[in-house]
């Protein structure tokens, strides 16, 4: 047997024993429709646009609740500060409304968005700090408080607008999309858990006495009010007590993986509509 | 009789010794342990990937030490690197085994 037969042969053998994404190019429009038809197969009775609800697409009970719930919304407070806030001018006159198109009205579907020139996800929290800091004034907090208040109004003002995520063909923005893929699916913290663990494998499930969102649609009703955190959150804090629950040191809020995994999983729900903000057990 | 004196001091002179020895060597234990559990924690930290039971085994273990129990303290220390171990270790596996639970 000539060296070249055997070195062929070993290369098959090679390949065939590969797994089948070994070789995969990075394709995101491919991954949205797998995703998309798992959770529409999964769930066949759940209307396509009901899985920004979360939990409550999932649970009879749970949903009536929410929506006695929805007559007096726990959010309306931080949704009133948020637009008072928005208005108000910093002190060199100018406003968030200069920072974003469309005067910051009706935008929220087309956050996170790859910034060529940055060369890095910029997220709808992530863009009102650089407003901030543009403008000579101090960043929030990621986590809550005066950021949910913003996001809470600006999503307001996007309620039933589709999302609307672009992934450029620039290979930062496909290894940013990876990144945040592999950071959905990883298994971390001690319990071994990864996003994927409860809100791909077990959506509708109880973890103690939650019911777990679906990951489809799941960043729609940001920010929202929890009633485990007595208070707003963004989805920064979310991203950080998923970790936490795991017994995983989470990343600081707005870490490029966290942002990654905002852009990952908002692709995922192009098309959906823009729920925020949101009330949560 | 002050031969006897002598002999009980050498005798509580030695038993002291011992057990300052003894003492001296579980503080050495629990530093060695200490840093073996910081470089590992560490190691996961470049990894993204920290346990909070990791920094809860380390704070525990630093705070027996200031109580002086070295020996629950350098046993902390090495839970807190075996934890620390484990993170690192499951870092690494998920560099690929997530693949085989993506939607596709």
């Amino acid at each position: 047997m000539s060296r070249k037969l055997v070195f062929a042969i070993a290369a098959l053998c090679f390949a065939a024993g590969e797994p089948a994404w070994a070789a995969e190019a990075v394709n995101p429009s491919a991954d949205f429709k797998a995703f998309r038809d798992y959770f529409t197969s999964r769930f066949p009775k759940v209307p396509l646009k009901d899985f920004v609800n979360g939990p409550y697409s999932m649970d009879a009970d749970l949903r009536k609740q929410w929506e006695a719930k929805e007559e007096f919304p726990p959010y309306e407070f931080a949704l009133e500060q948020g637009k008072e806030m928005f208005a108000t001018p910093f002190k060199n006159g100018k406003s968030y409304a200069d920072c974003f198109p469309n005067q910051g009205i009706g935008i929220r579907q087309n956050y996170p968005y790859f910034d060529e020139k940055a060369g890095k996800v910029i997220t709808l929290e992530l863009a009102l700090n650089l407003c901030r800091e543009a403008n000579g004034e101090a960043p929030y907090s990621y986590v809550k408080d005066e950021m949910a208040a913003l996001t809470a109004y600006m999503a307001y003002t996007s309620r039933g607008k589709p999302f609307d995520i672009k992934i450029p063909d620039d290979p930062r923005a496909l290894e940013a999309y990876e990144n945040g893929k592999k950071y959905f699916y990883q298994r971390r913290g001690q319990l071994n858990f990864s996003c994927a663990s409860c809100h791909v494998q077990s959506p509708g499930q109880r973890i103690r006495t939650e019911v777990l969102a679906p990951a489809l649609g799941i960043l729609a009703a940001m920010p929202i009010y929890r009633s485990e955190w007595g208070g707003m959150g963004t989805t920064s804090r979310r991203f950080v007590t998923c970790n936490s629950q795991v017994r995983g040191v989470p990343l600081d809020p707005q870490d490029d993986l966290y942002r990654d995994v905002e852009y990952y999983l908002s692709y995922m729900s192009n098309g959906l509509p823009i729920a925020g903000p949101g009330a949560r057990p | 009789m002050r031969k006897y004196v002598l002999i009980l001091l050498a005798i509580v002179w030695s038993i002291a010794g011992i057990a300052f020895v003894a003492a001296a060597g579980s503080e050495a234990d629990f530093k060695s342990a200490l840093a073996a559990a910081e470089s590992a924690n560490k190691e996961a930290g470049a990894l993204k990937n920290q346990w909070t039971t990791t920094a809860q085994q380390l704070a525990a273990a630093k705070q027996a030490a200031a109580a002086g129990d070295f020996d629950k303290a350098s046993s902390l220390a090495k839970q807190a690197e075996a934890l620390a171990k484990a993170s690192i270790a499951q870092a690494k596996e998920q560099q690929e085994a997530w693949r085989a639970v993506e939607i596709r």
